[in-house]
């Protein structure tokens, strides 16, 4: 009995690996084959993010100045905080809350409107009538997440940096020439192999 | 008369749960069969058996001659494109407007449609079930019977030989469900269509079946005509009946 239940088990276990790489390949095999639809969905998740992205990046430049000015400033190290910011902020922070609120905004919105057509059976109508679900519905998701997730993280560096430039002159005059000259001769030099597994996890 | 659909000893089981056990019978073209049973007892999974959007556990399934369980993908979308499936909810894409709905899966499927014909295809499929007016409307600003018919109008676009209507009237005032029960005939007539209609609404079956079965424990109880059901004393069928 335990056996056949352990057998059971593994067997489902299979199961859904294989359904799995299965999905995967369909939907490898399908990419790029509805361009309008990736348009669309590129112009849901690319642009309707974008200001959320911008404001949220904006005032976490702005706040990691202002945090880390007074404690730099104590050490006479006024003059590297360009630098820490850009490092920081371009190497960990931008990337992660970019991360963040698309999983949060894209992915909460990808999983509501999905399970909203499979419940009423929407996707099983694309399905009957001999149009593929996964190429219209789920390939060209993925496909605009993967290409305008790494966009929205630049662009949340730079504004990132542009918060941090406003909060240094909120207290002392500085060009931005000087802020960007600064802030990339500190990206110049070379990561730590300890850095680049840290970025990883 | 040459069958349509034909179902052999058709088996599915969800888990322990045997929703259809040895399920078999025939459509033959010009036949409007209705497939009447209780709720949860299996209608649904049978005429989605037959389109394969559930595959079945063991048994057989023809459709126009071709064996549905052995085909490829490729097989499988071509034979799709001659049945049309009504759903419950209309299942219209809820993102596009009426005109995208019934133009989406043309464009899906045949790509070479240039648009003046497009359009052309899209009214004519909308005059058929009345609802030219709706063209530019969403979804979302149509009843539930206007729903159906746009549903009706989108299987229409590829002229199907087979209509299969899951529940085409559930939820509908019974004014409006004797529109759509109208809708059925008139499709069948205009476009010599065979109808398999799953349904428990009585009025609809008797205004558009010529066959009826009734589906219990996940078999077929009983067939026949409307009357000859209907003068039955046994239980189980009366109850549909009076």
């Amino acid at each position: 009995m335990d056996n056949q239940k352990t057998n059971e088990s593994l067997n489902n276990f299979f199961s859904e690996i294989g359904n799995l790489v299965l999905f995967t390949r369909n939907m490898g095999q399908q990419f790029f084959s509805a361009p309008r639809e990736l348009v669309k969905q590129g112009y849901f998740i690319g642009v309707k993010t974008l200001p959320l992205v911008v404001i949220t990046a904006f005032i976490m430049g702005m706040v990691l100045t202002l945090q880390s000015r007074p404690v730099l400033m104590d050490f006479g190290a006024g003059a590297l905080l360009p630098g820490m910011v850009s490092v920081s902020f371009i190497r960990e922070i931008g990337p992660v809350i970019t991360a963040l609120l698309c999983a949060g905004k894209i992915s909460s919105g990808i999983g509501a409107e999905l399970g909203a057509m499979k419940v009423t059976e929407q996707l099983d109508a694309m399905e009957v009538s001999g149009t593929k679900p996964l190429n219209f519905v789920v390939a060209t998701r993925v496909i605009a997440t993967t290409f305008l997730v790494p966009i929205l993280a630049f662009i949340a560096d730079a504004i990132g940096l542009l918060g941090s430039y406003l909060s240094i002159n909120m207290y002392e005059p500085m060009s931005f020439v000087l802020f960007i000259s600064q802030a990339f001769d500190s990206l110049r030099q070379p990561l730590k192999p300890s850095f680049s597994a840290s970025s990883l996890v | 008369m040459e069958p349509v659909i034909e179902v052999r000893h058709l088996v599915k089981a969800f888990h322990t749960n045997r929703v259809l056990n040895d399920i078999s019978f025939n459509l033959d073209r010009g036949m409007n069969m209705a497939i009447l049973g209780k709720s949860g007892v299996g209608k649904s999974v049978l005429a989605k058996c037959i389109v394969r959007l559930i595959d079945p556990d063991e048994g057989e399934i023809r459709v126009l001659g071709k064996d549905m369980l052995a085909l490829d993908a490729i097989q499988l979308d071509e034979v799709r494109k001659r049945i049309g499936y009504i759903f419950q909810g209309g299942a219209l894409y809820d993102s596009m407007t009426v005109q995208e709905n019934l133009e989406f899966q043309v464009r899906r499927t045949r790509e070479e449609m240039n648009k003046a014909d497009l359009q052309d295809l899209v009214e004519e499929a909308l005059a058929n079930v009345g609802l030219l007016q709706a063209i530019h409307k969403m979804p979302a600003e149509l009843s539930g019977g206007m729903k159906k018919r746009v549903a009706v109008a989108r299987t229409l676009i590829f002229k199907p030989e087979i209509i299969v209507y899951d529940e085409p009237t559930t939820g509908l005032d019974p004014v409006t469900a004797g529109e759509i029960s109208e809708l059925i005939l008139d499709v069948q007539k205009k476009y010599n269509t065979s109808s398999l209609i799953i349904s428990h609404d009585m009025k609809c079956v008797k205004m558009t079946a010529n066959h009826l079965k009734i589906i219990t424990n996940g078999s077929f109880y009983t067939a026949g005509t409307w009357a000859d059901l209907c003068e039955s004393q046994d239980p189980e069928i009366w109850g549909y009946f009076h």
